[in-house]
């Protein structure tokens, strides 16, 4: 299957790859999928406590070509929206902006649930807000 | 000198037509082209004359006769003529078949089919070296096995089935032996009779020869083995294999037999020279972290290497060595979204299956093509590994396995 140039485009010359302080009490962390799907995905945000304002996002991603792209571009799309603002970036919208096929839809579903997971675990450091799918909350690690 | 690009590193999956075999094939398009069925013209004769040189060709390579080799568009069709054929013709002595997990589909699909018919199916499995065994065979065998269906070379990992133990059990228990021998015929010494054979497939495709010709190769003697054949028609092929013969395949498939013949040895100890190399050049690259050579280390065709990379997933290492054409066992590159069921089978987890790579060298892979893979692969492994957050834990020392993931 071919590729559409903005996946190799966002594969090529990922954005944002790497890690924030994760104990930090104003980085949410999110981390979806699982190894033996073929794809996992960690996404963290940094927000400006004060205005509420996603201000660095980084992501690390196990997974194919469309997996990466779409993390890579959550990343893009997250900076300098406001928390509630980044709750309503669709899994569509990564969907029509990378032109994904419908064998890689899965992907950006991964990536949604992934803001979703990072906003989550940010608010609840902040103490304890809720979000909407709790079920998509991130893995547990160690 | 610069390599060309792209590279083609897939020769499990098809080989390119040897010039040499074009050659010899292309008179019987356009000036030889009869049929060679025709008895009663000069046309009818000389195709006929080409097909039962091809035949020669072909037999000799597998050490056969030439009147055991039957035609047919390839190794899907011969597998299924072999166990279907077997079925058919054999029910009425027991309804029971051995193959293994690790079988092409070719061969686990009409398994699966008979199921259905009633016959019952043991699917064998192998241990980490991918390699099945006769003693493992000899302690699944029925008094009511009429067929053991087992491949000469695996089509992913290469590793090679100890068949001439297993053919010695078939024959002591008086059960038919078919082995899919695709991946094998042509790049390994292959001697029916030592290895007690009675049913073998091959496929021109996978030899340097042209797709859509193969054949099935069906013992006469000791015993004569008789098959149900799958078409009804014109009686071709001993009754077994209905409609008007491929002669331009079939001359070419023995063309390219016979070079086969001429040159494996050379050739064979050529390609495991540069693919032991790529393996080398990629573990040491990568300092031997995270890189494990799947199925047996030695029992292996001399061409095929297939690596995991931890951490990394298949399709997404496929997309950094975009030059090079190889195959992955990553769930992404196949329809199913399952990673490779072959790799499964050997336990090595479902995360390693994701990160496989099958490079398969072939009769044109140069050197200089080898040394170009080994530095992509390591670079892309390495830029990948970068963007992993599983390499990260793994760094931290999280034990991925402990992890509780969320499966979606």
């Amino acid at each position: 299957m071919a590729y559409s140039e903005k996946i190799i485009e966002h594969y090529e010359h990922p954005r944002n790859v790497g890690s924030l302080p994760k104990d930090a009490s104003n980085v949410g962390t999110g981390i979806v999928g699982a190894p033996e799907c073929g794809d996992v995905m960690k996404l963290q945000i940094q927000v400006d406590e004060a205005t509420g304002r996603i201000v660095d996002a980084k992501f690390k991603t196990f997974g194919c070509g469309s997996a990466i792209a779409s993390s890579s571009l959550a990343t893009e799309w997250l900076k300098g929206r406001t928390v509630d603002q980044a709750l309503d970036i669709k899994n569509t919208d990564i969907v029509q902006e990378l032109a994904l096929p419908p064998v890689k839809i899965h992907c950006s579903v991964l990536a949604e649930d992934a803001i979703k997971a990072a906003i989550a675990d940010y608010r609840q450091k902040q103490g304890g807000e809720t979000v909407g799918e709790p079920q998509l909350h991130g893995n547990k690690i160690g | 000198m610069a390599v060309k690009l792209p590279i083609y590193m897939d020769n499990n999956a098809t080989t390119p037509v040897d010039p040499r075999v074009l050659e010899a094939m292309l008179p019987y398009f356009t000036q030889k082209f009869g049929n060679a069925a025709s008895r009663n013209h000069c046309f009818g004769w000389e195709a006929e004359d080409a097909v039962d040189k091809a035949r020669q060709q072909c037999a000799a390579l597998i050490h056969a006769d030439a009147k055991e080799i039957i035609w047919t568009s390839g190794s899907t069709e011969s597998n299924n003529l072999a166990i279907k054929g077997v079925a058919g013709m054999y029910a009425d002595k027991g309804k029971h078949i051995i193959t293994a997990m690790t079988e092409h589909k070719a061969v686990l699909d009409p398994c699966k089919r008979l199921q259905k018919e009633g016959f019952d199916v043991t699917y064998l499995q192998p241990g980490r070296d991918g390699v099945i065994y006769g003693e493992q065979l000899r302690q699944a065998l029925r008094p009511d096995t009429i067929l053991v269906s087992l491949m000469w070379a695996n089509n992913e990992i290469g590793t090679l089935n100890e068949i001439a133990e297993i053919g010695r059990v078939c024959k002591e228990r008086e059960v038919i032996f078919h082995t899919d021998a695709t991946q094998a015929v042509g790049k390994v010494p292959i001697d029916v009779e030592a290895a007690g054979v009675d049913l073998l497939s091959s496929s021109g495709h996978k030899l340097y020869g042209p797709k859509g010709i193969g054949y099935l190769y069906v013992r006469r003697k000791r015993p004569r083995v008789r098959l149900t054949p799958i078409l009804d028609g014109g009686g071709h092929e001993r009754g077994m294999r209905s409609g008007t013969l491929n002669v331009t395949g079939i001359v070419g498939m023995g063309a390219a037999c016979e070079i086969a013949g001429r040159e494996m040895a050379v050739e064979g100890t050529r390609l495991k020279a540069l693919r032991d190399k790529l393996e080398k050049g990629i573990v040491s690259g990568l300092e031997g972290h995270g890189v494990h050579v799947n199925g047996h280390p030695e029992r292996r065709i001399p061409h095929t290497s297939n690596i995991s990379f931890a951490w990394v997933e298949g399709e997404s290492l496929m997309m950094a060595i975009k030059e090079v054409a190889v195959s992955s066992g990553s769930a992404c590159t196949s329809a199913s979204l399952e990673p490779s069921y072959v790799l499964k089978a050997l336990g090595i987890g479902d995360e390693l299956a994701h990160s496989s790579i099958r490079f398969g060298l072939g009769r044109f892979t140069t050197e200089e093509e080898v040394d170009y893979v080994i530095e992509h692969v390591v670079a892309g492994v390495k830029k990948l590994r970068e963007m992993s957050p599983l390499y990260e834990m793994a760094q931290q020392g999280i034990d991925l396995s402990k992890v509780e993931w969320s499966a979606h």
